[in-house]
């Protein structure tokens, strides 16, 4: 029997390639069977990302999707589609009272404005083919759960899960899916940024707050945008898929 | 910023323990509205008096609001 979740013979685009969620999800693609597309800023990064990826054929388009520019010359280079995995993302905490617009659009912008508007452009150019299937990486923080200062951040991550039920439904009659993942606290570099204001010590209480006892690892999430950009998924649209090791439970 | 006015500014950010209870040499930590929210405050207040950023653990190496007022003069 045919294996339902192979990804052989699918391009997969993956931005935000270049680590954590983004760098997981194309390695788990490409061990699956698929080209991957990796999309990121930093060069240097995406070519190691490369050199972990099983098989051949996959494809660097390095550049800042901030920039409209750059954003349409990688999609003039982009192959046709079978998938993509929006994984782009930054982080940032700042409390209600001291909210910087700047620091918010910035944040708006990379989470949000500019995998819409390459998902957009990406449809436009008909680089998206029939039956593929779209993720966007969400969070637990936003729709699900919060806490005090990640106000900016659970916003664009909820935002991501709005969108997508539209999304969905507009691209249904080409029998393309669009889904959304929603990871608890992944070990990745974007979490030691935010170690900075943490500490340690408090990541550690943290940890303990996960009923699994452990953060959640790129693969955690990697292999459930396996199983949703494979055919096994074959009916799945519009769903927020939640996986925090149990957090939210209590 | 004066050490005096750093107080008044820490002060402000809180809402339920009553300004006169903030000296120079109030520890912080032992106040029972610290915790996470006014921690980022004061990161907050911090950044944008002094455009400084300070981190978690400066916040716990320190004890008085004074000690706090030093730590950042040498960022």
């Amino acid at each position: 029997m045919e294996n339902p979740f192979s990804l052989e013979g699918k391009f997969i685009l993956v931005t935000g390639a270049s680590s954590g969620i983004g760098r997981g999800t194309a390695i788990a693609c490409a061990q699956m069977g698929a080209k991957v597309v990796l999309s990121g800023r930093n060069e240097t990064r995406l070519q190691e990302t490369l050199a972990s990826l099983a098989g051949e054929g996959h494809l660097v388009l390095c550049g800042d999707l901030n920039s409209e520019e750059t954003r349409k010359e990688i999609v003039d280079k982009m192959p046709p589609l079978n998938g993509v995995v929006y994984c782009a993302g930054i982080s940032q905490i700042q409390t209600a009272k001291f909210m910087d617009q700047l620091s918010l659009e910035g944040i708006f912008q990379t989470n949000v404005f500019s995998p819409l508007m390459l998902n957009s452009l990406l449809l436009k150019k008909k680089k998206i083919q029939k039956n593929a299937s779209i993720i966007f990486i969400s969070s637990i923080s936003g729709v699900y759960r919060s806490q005090v200062g990640e106000g900016g951040y659970g916003a664009t991550k909820a935002a991501l899960a709005g969108f997508a039920k539209s999304l969905a439904l507009e691209l249904s009659a080409q029998g393309i899916r669009v889904n959304t993942i929603h990871p608890g606290v992944v070990e990745t570099p974007l979490l030691e940024v935010s170690n900075g204001t943490l500490g340690e010590e408090e990541l550690e209480t943290l940890r303990q707050k996960y009923p699994l006892k452990r953060f959640g690892k790129p693969q955690d999430i990697a292999y459930c945008a396996v199983y949703l950009l494979s055919d096994a998924s074959g009916w799945m649209t519009g769903s927020n898929i939640l996986i925090d090791g149990g957090f939210t439970l209590k | 910023m004066t050490l005096d006015e750093f107080v008044t500014a820490f002060a402000e950010e809180f809402d339920e323990t009553p300004a006169e209870q903030f000296k120079a040499d109030t520890v912080y930590k032992e106040l029972d509205e610290w915790g996470s929210l006014t921690a980022l405050s004061i990161v907050a207040l911090t950044m944008e008096n002094f455009g400084k950023k300070i981190t978690g653990a400066d916040l716990r190496a320190c004890n008085t609001i004074e000690d706090l007022f030093n730590l950042i003069q040498t960022k």
